[in-house]
């Protein structure tokens, strides 16, 4: 029963189906999206249970043979990421019950977030580099709409530097399809693995290579290519910026990855991989400098999910089997962490009325448990021990050492001090320092609301906060897990046969 | 023809990223919209273009016969061609929203995004 893992493309869509039918009925339309997200997550962790114990699913749509057929394929790097996406989902559907305004509720807020949880979904688990584009337009569209709901000015002027190269690197995506396709006459992943070192034209295999780097560069955001991310992530509410922030830039990476380990191996194109090494090392740099000079909370975080990206993308250029197990566990350390620290955002706007750091302070005095909540993911992100943000900067650094890349390893140590730095700033701005404003000015839109909503606000952000700090004490069967995912990906003769050898 | 095609890609190409660096919003949709087409024709061309039958396999025979035509490459642009299409109608009415709210369609006066926001939550 492998038709099992179309479910988490296939749950999202259906509920955004059944919500355009309770378009006027907005308590049923919450219901929906919050059942449908745990219905994904525990799909998703089905589906892992069957990978783990039985290795890499596929499945070939209408019966079609692979190469020939449309594929699916659930991988332990794909079952990771899918397990990964579903509990964001789950907390953000929390957050924006309790966060977002009804006006956008009734402009199809949730069938939205649907249709974007079916897209990156479907990025994860498609086999075929054709589907891989549908899936992003599927994400990129949901997210351009999301992005914009609400129509302020400075949501729309966001809008535009996203959608611009977002577009621009769709544009070269498919053109980086067609030229592979017409070299070596197939789209499935698997297939072309298999195939692609005995074609010829190894030079126009590098062309495709360094495109396929570009369009995958725009959405993960490194380095030359990142300046749309702190332009827009800020601008429309915590809830969107949240997913977005954790997921988006993720689909980005692990596109990097798949591509660069199972089907552009080292041996095939060495080149993409000095490239990746060195746009990882400026991209962990420019971002952490851009991040320290920021004094919106929101900005400064935004400007941290590129500096992050660095570390991932580092590990991904190193490739040695603990690097990319590091760099996988450094995804979904960040996922967690950083969108924990968008929902808090979310949280300090509301206390505070504002999310200029000079304006606002005083909230340790006011909300001592709150500020314990923000020290969670901040610290986890600078890389303390024992959250899990330790052990990811921890194995990253020790990955780049083993293989002798000690500046760039140097520069990444660095780097988790320059973001602990800028942590500290917003812990000093915000919670820590007098109220600008003087006392009694926190708080009034935050008390304007109930108390399920506030309760709503504050369950994600503790239940992702327990998740940084669990997967950072019991940290070594999950370290397991992505050693497996890691051997998996740099041996892809497991995922080829099971795609391409009569695996429906 | 393939030479010809390749040029007109070329041109497609070139047209619209002169376009997109224009500072004025019109064009920006212009630009995309070439390069939209641009790809599209290139997956056209580089799946080899061939005068040949319909790639429908023949009754009694097990396979199909030279010469045919690849369906592959059509069936993906037909594909790109309406997501394109789709994205296409969202930007332009993105960008006109955008120019009524803001009062500009000059791209380089759009830097609210870069101020401190004032008070105020959502």
């Amino acid at each position: 029963m492998n038709g099992l893992i179309v479910f988490p493309v296939f749950l999202p869509f259906l509920a955004a189906v059944i919500m355009l039918l309770f378009r006027r009925n907005l308590p049923a339309q919450r219901a929906l999206h919050l059942l449908s997200t745990v219905l994904l997550f525990s799909v998703s962790l089905l589906i892992s249970g069957r990978v783990l114990a039985g290795g890499t699913l596929s499945l070939q749509v209408g019966g079609w043979q692979a190469p020939f057929g449309i594929t699916f394929a659930v991988d332990l790097l794909s079952a990771v990421m899918v397990v990964a996406t579903a509990f964001i989902a789950v907390t953000t559907a929390l957050f924006s019950l309790g966060s977002i305004d009804e006006q956008r509720e009734h402009y199809f807020f949730y069938p939205l977030m649907q249709l974007l949880l079916m897209g990156i979904n479907g990025a994860f688990l498609t086999g075929d580099i054709f589907n891989l584009y549908v899936w992003f337009e599927v994400m990129l569209i949901s997210s351009f709409v999301l992005l914009v709901l609400g129509g302020r000015p400075e949501q729309l002027e966001g809008a535009i530097k996203y959608v611009t190269l977002n577009l621009l690197s769709s544009a070269i995506f498919l053109a980086a399809v067609g030229i592979l396709y017409g070299m070596a006459g197939t789209l499935n992943m698997a297939d072309l693995a298999a195939k692609l070192p005995y074609i010829g034209h190894r030079d126009l295999l590098s062309v495709v290579a360094v495109l396929f780097l570009i369009t995958f560069g725009v959405k993960s955001a490194i380095f030359p290519l990142f300046f749309w991310l702190p332009a827009s992530y800020h601008t429309p509410p915590a809830a969107v910026s949240a997913i977005f922030a954790g997921l988006l830039t993720k689909v980005g990476v692990y596109a990097i990855m798949r591509f660069f380990t199972t089907i552009f191996t080292l041996e095939e194109t060495p080149f993409i991989h000095q490239i990746l090494l060195w746009a990882s090392a400026l991209t962990m740099v420019t971002g952490v400098l851009g991040a320290i000079a920021q004094y919106d909370v929101r900005k400064l975080l935004s400007f941290h999910i590129v500096s992050q990206i660095g570390y991932m993308i580092f590990a991904v250029a190193i490739q040695s089997p603990l690097a990319i197990a590091a760099g996988l566990f450094y995804i979904v350390h960040n996922i967690v962490a950083k969108t924990n620290l968008f929902y808090i955002s979310g949280i300090i706007g509301r206390l505070a009325g504002s999310w200029n750091l000079r304006e606002i302070g005083g909230l340790y005095a006011a909300y001592p448990l709150f500020s314990l909540l923000f020290l969670v993911p901040a610290l986890g992100l600078a890389g303390i021990p024992p959250l899990s943000g330790f052990w990811a900067k921890l194995l990253v650094i020790r990955a780049g050492v083993e293989t002798g890349q000690f500046l760039i390893s140097g520069l990444a140590l660095m780097v988790g001090m320059l973001t602990l730095f800028s942590m500290i700033k917003i812990w000093n701005e915000a919670f820590w320092k007098d109220d600008p404003r003087g006392n009694g000015h926190v708080g009034e839109a935050y008390y304007a609301l109930g108390y399920a909503k506030k309760v709503m606000m504050i369950l994600p952000v503790v239940l992702l906060g327990l998740v940084t700090v669990l997967s950072g004490l019991w940290f070594e069967p999950v370290f397991t897990l992505m050693e497996r995912a890691s051997s998996d990906l740099l041996s892809p003769e497991a995922y080829i046969r099971a795609v391409t050898g009569g695996g429906a | 023809m393939t030479v010809l095609l390749a040029l007109l890609v070329g041109v497609l190409y070139a047209g619209g990223i002169y376009l997109i660096l224009r500072r004025s919003m019109v064009k920006v949709i212009f630009g995309l919209i070439l390069l939209g087409h641009a790809a599209n024709l290139m997956i056209f061309t580089v799946g080899r273009l061939t005068k040949g039958a319909p790639a429908f396999v023949q009754e009694g025979a097990s396979g199909l016969a030279e010469p045919y035509a690849d369906p592959l490459p059509q069936a993906l642009i037909l594909t790109a061609i309406v997501i394109g299409f789709g994205v296409q109608a969202f930007t332009i009415v993105l960008f006109k929203r955008t120019y009524q709210t803001l009062g500009t369609e000059d791209l380089d006066e759009m830097t609210s995004t870069d101020r401190l926001p004032p008070g105020g939550s959502s």
